[in-house]
This record gives structure tokens, sequence and C-alpha cells, in this order.
């Protein structure tokens, strides 16, 4: 059964530094309040893994937290570049970063792969662009039909995040709208953590909701609003004008600094 | 009325969706011109976002492909892997629109870096889902502004295969591939084939039946303003 604890608490116990860690949230419930704390918690050295890094893993590269990242599309959906990720790229600042580049097929899979326990998923793609010589993917041999196919290796890992708008005490999750890869990346991976809009007495079924029962999930956290800037169907909408602002801000690695100590170092824990 | 060269490529690219296509919808330039078209002559035309979003109905315009008015409009919403498993994997959409940093006259596509892949010079965002649909669909639309920078002979990175590009779309007209190769079938008013020519970074074919777009009307101009005001 899931742990109902503080937000400080939940990723104190779960993450250590070196740890593969996915935030997921495809433009949807992105846990921005828990990306936030690890930031706060000077964690180190992680693997981030995410197919969208958006602009939460822009903040938590700019912070120095990620020796890696994972991922299969990095930009600033629908205003531009994510100049923290860049310059990590481009200038190895604040310090070098390896990437391990997929695209969303293939990241997909891989996922699926992790929950259902599998060493690799397979799906058709990757062979005729140049993402194959550059990542990790293997060419194999349908056994029925003699198909050429692309195994992609099993996404497994240490800690999944993942933001959902109810939970009830036992740590049952229900989320709705646009679910990405929420629970495939809560049962791939070996530890993980829900934090939520709210702590109900009773969920009450949706039609088409995710439930993620809470003896698959090991801590839940209520945090309201630990998804914005980005949304919570029900809750709040996306702060698009601050998607475009951060184009800005993120742009200069000054006020990029600022900006993380005023909004994240300084903030209180939610 | 006078119009923008982004208006030209939205409306021309709506032109060529129809009430029976399945199309899979990037955002910006895409996103603006599949929603024209189902505002004006295909409204029965699906509007697929990869983010599970299936048969989304927009009132206006999204900034990202997964704000939360296309899964209220949407008549299912299903998960990542399921969208990319499915549906595209599948073989049950039509049409994919992509863009790109790049372009080569076989409608190879780069959007991942400029440069060298491990000391890039322009680090992009990615192939996303750009990889996969354009192995999938049957047809790929390109939207991309014309330069000799982005219509380029070597791309720096191939990130998408150019096998389905049937149309791309630019400021200056109408490319599609003849005899192997993408040549420009198309020039919108007020451009001609030598300036189109010279914002191509390779000798650019022309077709023998080039022809000039029908400017946009008043209702396509009113369609599309509608959906960028509301």
């Amino acid at each position: 059964m899931a742990e109902l604890v503080s937000l400080t608490d939940g990723v104190r116990s779960l993450v250590e530094d070196g740890d593969v860690v996915a935030l997921e949230g495809f433009t949807h419930l992105i846990p921005f309040a828990a990306g936030h704390e690890l930031i706060r918690q000077g964690q180190r050295e992680l693997t981030l893994v995410r197919m969208t890094p958006d602009l939460v893993y822009d903040q938590l590269i700019g912070a120095g937290c990620a020796s890696k990242l994972v991922f299969s599309w990095g930009g600033n959906p629908g205003v531009g570049s994510l100049h923290r990720f860049r310059d990590a790229v481009e200038h190895g600042w604040p310090g070098p970063l390896e990437v391990e580049e997929h695209s969303h097929a293939g990241m997909a899979t891989a996922y699926a792969a992790g929950a259902a326990n599998l060493p690799f998923g397979v799906l058709r793609g990757y062979f005729g662009t140049d993402l194959a010589a550059h990542t990790r993917v293997a060419e194999i041999e349908c056994p029925f039909t003699g198909e050429q196919l692309a195994a992609v290796p099993a996404l497994r890992p240490d800690v999944g995040i993942v933001h959902a708008q109810q939970a009830d005490r036992t740590g049952n999750v229900q989320l709705w709208g646009i679910a990405g890869v929420q629970k495939e990346v809560v049962l791939a991976s070996k530890r993980s953590l829900v934090t939520v809009e709210e702590i109900v007495d009773e969920l009450e079924p949706r039609p088409g909701a995710v439930f993620i029962p809470g003896w698959a999930v090991d801590a839940v956290a209520c945090v309201p609003g630990g998804a914005r800037p980005s949304y919570a169907h029900g809750y709040y909408e996306r702060d698009n004008d601050f998607y475009v602002a951060w184009d800005e801000i993120s742009r200069d690695r000054t006020r990029f600094t600022d900006w993380i100590r005023e909004h994240v170092l300084e903030a209180v824990p939610a | 009325m006078t119009y923008t060269a982004d208006e030209m490529m939205a409306v021309e690219a709506a032109r060529r969706l129809s009430n029976d296509t399945v199309c899979f919808v990037g955002i910006g330039l895409p996103s603006l011109a599949a929603n024209l078209a189902r505002r004006t002559h295909a409204p029965g035309c699906v509007l697929v976002y990869e983010s599970g979003t299936i048969g989304a109905k927009p009132t206006r315009l999204p900034l990202s492909i997964g704000d939360g008015e296309l899964a209220e409009t949407a008549d299912s919403v299903v998960s990542v892997p399921e969208m990319f498993s499915y549906w595209l994997q599948g073989g049950r959409i039509g049409l994919g629109f992509l863009g790109a940093a790049q372009i080569d006259r076989h409608g190879n596509l780069n959007s991942t870096v400029i440069g060298d892949y491990a000391t890039p010079k322009v680090r992009l965002p990615g192939g996303g889902g750009a990889p996969e649909i354009a192995a999938s669909v049957r047809d790929v639309f390109v939207m991309l502004r014309q330069s000799p920078r982005t219509f380029v002979e070597r791309l720096d990175f191939t990130t998408s295969r150019g096998d389905n590009v049937r149309t791309v779309v630019t400021d200056l007209g109408v490319l599609e591939p003849r005899n192997g190769e993408l040549t420009l079938t198309q020039v919108h008013p007020g451009a001609n084939a030598d300036e189109v020519r010279a914002a191509t970074g390779w000798e650019l074919a022309v077709a023998n039946d080039l022809r000039t777009t029908e400017p946009p009307t008043e209702a396509e101009l009113t369609a599309l303003r509608a959906l960028e005001r509301a």
C-alpha cells in the first residue's frame, strides 16, 4: 500500500544521487513541484528520463542535477528551444550532459516493455534514419515472418514520478484527460511517487480514467497545483503565457539562476 | 484582402485535406491548416494529435499538442503507447504533417542537429514523433519556409525519411516528387520560379505544367483569422 507522505519526505526517501529518474506527463500533469523538490534537495548526477523534457527538465538540467538525459523531443512546445538543455549539450553548462535520444514511438515502446517486465520492446522504426547509429537500438528479425524490426531496451527507471488529479487514503490513484505514459512509467519503475491535486475519501470512478492501485505505488504526496505551469484537467489550465515567458528567462544563465533561486530554492516546499 | 505568406501556406495546405482525411497533426502551421480545413470544406476531417487525442475539435488554436481543449473535444483520448502502436504503426492514419529545420531533394528531413551530432552547432528539439509518422502514414505533408539554409543539398542529420512525402508547402510555392525528386509544381501569387530556385540549396527542377496557386479567398481568410483570434 502506498504511504501518504509530504513531498519533501517522498522525494528524500525515494531518490538518491545517481539514480535514474523519470518524471512523466505528456504536456498534461507534468510533476513540476516534484522536479523543484529534486532541485531543492540538491540531487546530483541523475539520469533524467522523459519523452518531452519540457520546462521541468530545462530547470533540472540548468540547476546542475543531471549528468544524462534520455528523451525523444526536447523543445518548448509551441514556443521553440529549451535553452538550458541546449546550453548543456552545446557548451557543457553547467556540466556535460550525455544524451540518449529516441523517437516518441521508441520511448513509448520502451516504457511499455519495462511495465511488462520484458527486456526489450519491438517496433517498426529507427532504421533508415541517422538516429539508429547514435542510440541504444538493435535490428532484430521476426522469428515468424523474417521481417526486420527495431528492438529498444526496456526502460526501468529507479524512480518514476507522476502527477495525478486524485488519490484516496490508501494511495489508489486516479487521473484523467491526456494520460501520456503515466501508468507505464509507474509500473516500469522500481520505486514510484505520485503527487496529486487532492486526497479524497473515496475515488469516484470516471469513464476513460487511468486507475493505479495503491499497492502498485510506493508513495503519494498531496501537492495542489503541483503540475503548474502545465495543467491538471478539471483543476486548472495550462499557463501558456509562462511557457512563452520561459523563453526569455531561460536564455540567459544569470537570469535563469536568479529565477531558480527566487522561485525554487527560496520557495517553501509544497 | 491582403494576406501573409504564412496564411497562404496554411490555406494551400488546408485545401489539400478532404472530408475523409484522418490526419496526424503537429503544432503550429499544420495545426492551423488542419483546423482550417475542418472549418471550411472538410468538416469531417479527423484530427489526431500525438498526445493521444483522437478526433479533437478545438475552437481555438492550441499552443501545445496536449492542450486541455484537445482532450475535452476529442472523440477519445488514448495513452501515448497506444497512439503510436495501435493507431500510427497500425496504419490507421492516412496523412501526417511534418516540419523540420532542413529538407533535401528526396524529402528527407532533419529536426535533430545543425552540425555534428556529438558536438552540434545548434541542438534542435529532435525527432519526437516524426520518424515513425514519416514511415507509417500513406501521405506526408511538409510545411516549411523556403530558403537555401532550409532546402539543402545535404542534411546534417536524417531524422526521418522522405519516401512518403507527397507535398511540400512553402511560403513561395508547392513542391511535389516527380521522377524521384522534389519538383516545383506551383508558385504562390507574387512569386516566380527563379525566386524559388534562388531560395533552394539544390538545382531545383521546375514542372513544365507549373501553376500559380489560387490566392486565399475571403472566406478562407475569415475562417483562418477567426481561428487565430479565438
